[in-house]
């Protein structure tokens, strides 16, 4: 058996459809800016440091 | 001449190595956000993406050029960051406090509350449903990515990721989140004024 809904509620929860996708839209807006957020901040000397140390250390080996 | 499968670079680590480490400093952002979204503690999370950096360094040998090496990264690091909360199950205690305590306000007054309340609603999602939300949602990774980050099913990491944006909505729209004060669904209505701003700014 197939239930047809009435057409008014169907159009309803499609409109419901439609704003809980806005807002999931939205949420996902908010959340790359808050990856980006740390992805844009300089990155520390630290970083670069031990990276450096660590080639060094490589290096070194040849002499 | 046999072409190209003979043209294999002579072994010629120093120049692999500038070029890898090349690509990996270009990650370094990237890792430290994704560090900051597993540990919430900014310090801890330098930490961790540092281990990870200097683990993808020392394995860099295994590294297929011409793979996803952000994806790889990402592994080592969600590895790194598994197996050091193993070691200590207070870790999940803290780590949950820190998130909660670190949503600091950003430095710029402009910033809507919203991203705040963003980030402690994150940090009442289950770890693997945040994970899979962050990878998917802020980190651009694909499905099948995601899933070989986090070592398991595709499938999973979509429902992981529908379960996480369901509870994500209802956290924000309730005002569940931890913080005092703020009426209910505030935080929704500023997300979404925000995030109209943010797509005519564009």
């Amino acid at each position: 058996m197939i239930e047809q809904r009435p057409s008014e509620e169907r159009r309803k929860s499609s409109a419901a459809m439609d704003e809980a996708r806005l807002r999931q839209q939205a949420i996902g807006v908010r959340l790359r800016q808050m990856f980006d957020e740390v992805v844009n901040e300089p990155v520390p000397d630290e970083f670069l440091e031990i990276l450096r140390r660590a080639d060094s250390r490589n290096a070194g080996n040849g002499g | 001449m046999s072409g190209a499968a003979m043209q294999r670079p002579a072994r010629a680590p120093s120049a692999d190595d500038e070029g890898f480490k090349r690509e990996l400093v270009k990650l370094i952002p990237h890792l430290r956000a994704f560090a900051r979204t597993l540990c919430g503690d900014p310090a801890a999370a330098d930490d961790l993406a540092q281990d990870a950096m200097m683990k993808a360094w020392d394995a860099r040998a295994s590294f297929q050029m011409g793979t996803n090496m952000k994806a790889w990264t990402f592994m080592i690091l969600r590895n790194q960051f598994y197996s050091e909360k193993r070691r200590s199950w207070r870790q999940t205690q803290l780590d949950q406090e820190a998130a909660e305590r670190t949503l600091v306000a950003v430095d710029d007054p402009e910033a809507p509350v919203a991203l705040d309340e963003l980030r402690q609603s994150l940090a009442m999602l289950p770890p693997e449903q945040r994970e899979a939300l962050i990878l998917v949602g802020a980190g651009g990774f694909a499905y099948e990515e995601a899933a070989e980050i986090c070592g398991c099913a595709v499938g999973t990491v979509k429902s992981r990721v529908s379960r996480a944006r369901r509870a994500l909505h209802v956290i924000l729209e309730e005002g569940n989140y931890t913080r005092d004060g703020e009426p209910a669904s505030d935080a929704m209505r500023s997300i979404l004024a925000d995030a109209e701003r943010l797509s005519t700014v564009r």
